[in-house]
């Protein structure tokens, strides 16, 4: 599963379930940033998206911030859980994913676990 | 991700820069502006994530998090590190008559180890600042300014002395905690001489030893619990933390769980605006400044047209209300902040002043300055969040009362 895994610059997670159908979330490193998340604003079902624009947004206590899209695609699900929530996110950012894009056909750079891991030691 | 709109803009929005050049500005050489207060190390050893604050590097959150923090002064105890506050005092045969002139309140009936909080106008009837005024004696006041307006506040006042007076700021002298919640009495109890504390909501003690650290003790604070705000020199300030923390929490216990005792942990800035906020407290610099006049506020309490005259009052006298304050209980989904537009159908009827997710209501609230017409209980409103209009309603302040 490990290998289907990637991470972006600005702090999603993308899981590729399928070649073209992905699942993207917010990173470790980003929810701990965040702080208590207590609001997600997510994009509807059949709503097209586009690689490197902002397609929901996360609250947190004192902070709202874009969360950009990795991928461009067709929101195919949405993780309705996440509305009543949001501190999922914080609890176990790899499992609280956002949503799942279906049609892929673009994608902004990916990084792997390793050079995802060097960046952020870098922003540290 | 990326944070787009600094919130952590508290008390004083134009120093807040946002929170990703908060952590720039802590990465970055900009660090050395900043000053330090005596509780600096303090907030490291319990890794409080620090951002400059009104010329002073603060926690704006410990590890914990503002919701643990905000729910333990609601349930249990929270200390905070408050030194960035102003203070200056008062002294000599005038130094009643100075105050009185200064302030909106009437302090002429004020007694000895008594605190009023009281707005301080400009000649236009707006809000210089507003104060906490303690009568040590007679002739003898301390009065706390918020730390964003210290500077402004000193030079009025000393614009505005007459008479026998000598007004000093020993801002730098004192160095201030505020132990906060449910537990604070307990707390105090195990460090301090019960019968010396002070026992009613708005009173002080003097020269108490408090682990043994001499501390003014005020039975204040802006939290909308029952709890403490202590005032001791900057160099016993450390002690007076440890001592606290000590007391509170031996165990040394995250979160506010029964287990630990009192259950006190330090809190941020963050949960200190929360909190305020979720009591309906008003903000400097927020729900007033140098134009909102106090009665829109709804601080009327603190203003006495009776009282002799005082600076503003001519002005407070002639000016027509027509706006005040509200809360507002967001119906709709999202946060409402503050300076959104506030709608009824498509006339803006005013504009939010401060606004949060509040973590003990569970649920956002914000206040908001609204049209007279449109300040009536239950009045259905729209609030503008970043291009999306959220239904909201005008609701009874506060929101939290314990």
């Amino acid at each position: 599963m490990k290998q289907d895994l990637f991470y972006t610059k600005t702090h999603e997670w993308v899981q590729f379930l399928e070649e073209t159908t992905v699942r993207i979330g917010l990173t470790d490193y980003a929810q701990n940033e965040l702080g208590d998340l207590v609001f997600v604003n997510l994009p509807e079902e059949g709503d097209e998206v586009t690689a490197g624009e902002t397609f929901a947004d996360v609250e947190s206590v004192k902070a709202v911030s874009d969360v950009y899209c990795p991928v461009t695609g067709m929101v195919r699900k949405v993780n309705e859980e996440l509305f009543d929530h949001p501190e999922l996110i914080n609890s176990d950012p790899m499992e609280a994913w956002f949503t799942e894009i279906g049609d892929v056909s673009d994608k902004v750079e990916l990084l792997t676990e390793d050079e995802y891991d060097e960046l952020i030691s870098k922003e540290e | 991700m990326r944070e787009k709109v600094e919130r952590i803009s508290f008390f004083q929005p134009e120093i807040c820069a946002t929170y990703a050049q908060s952590l720039q500005t802590l990465k970055g050489m900009d660090i050395k502006m900043e000053k330090k207060t005596p509780l600096y190390d303090q907030h490291l050893q319990y890794k409080g994530k620090m951002v400059p604050f009104a010329g002073y590097l603060l926690p704006v959150q410990y590890e914990t998090g503002v919701i643990k923090e905000h729910m333990a002064v609601r349930t249990a105890a929270g200390l905070f590190d408050v030194s960035h506050m102003g203070e200056v005092t008062f002294t000599g045969k005038d130094a009643r008559s100075n105050i009185q002139r200064l302030v909106t309140n009437d302090c002429s009936k004020m007694v000895d180890g008594q605190v009023k909080y009281s707005p301080m106008c400009n000649e236009n009837g707006g809000v210089v600042d507003d104060l906490l005024i303690y009568r040590k004696s007679e002739d003898s006041y301390l009065v706390v300014v918020n730390a964003a307006n210290r500077q402004k506040d000193v030079k009025w006042m000393k614009a505005h002395l007459s008479g026998e007076v000598e007004f000093k700021d020993i801002s730098d002298e004192v160095a201030q905690l505020a132990l906060q919640g449910p537990n604070s009495t307990a707390i105090l109890k195990k460090l301090a001489d019960p019968l010396k504390l002070p026992v009613k909501y708005y009173t002080f003690t003097d020269h108490v030893a408090v682990a043994g650290v001499i501390c003014l003790v005020s039975r204040t604070g802006y939290t909308g619990e029952d709890g403490y705000e202590l005032y001791c020199k900057p160099e016993e300030a450390g002690k007076l933390w440890d001592a606290l923390m000590g007391a509170g929490n031996p165990e040394g216990n995250a979160g506010s769980n029964e287990a630990a005792e009192q259950g006190l942990i330090p809190c941020g800035l963050g949960a200190r605006d929360t909190l305020r906020l979720e009591a309906g407290m008003p903000l400097y610099g927020h729900e007033m400044d140098d134009v909102i006049s106090p009665l829109e506020t709804g601080l009327g309490f603190a203003v006495k047209m009776d009282k002799e005259d005082f600076v503003g009052k001519k002005a407070l006298l002639s000016r027509e209300i027509t706006r005040k304050r509200v809360g507002l209980s967001i119906t709709g989904r999202g946060i409402a902040r503050e300076n959104c537009p506030v709608y009824v159908k498509d006339k803006q009827i005013g504009i939010t002043t401060s606004g949060t997710h509040c973590p003990y209501l569970g649920k956002p609230a914000a206040m908001a300055l609204l049209h007279l017409v449109y300040t009536e209980i239950g009045t259905p409103v729209e609030v503008e969040v970043r291009g999306r209009r959220i239904p909201a309603e005008v609701v009874n302040l506060p929101f939290y009362k314990r």
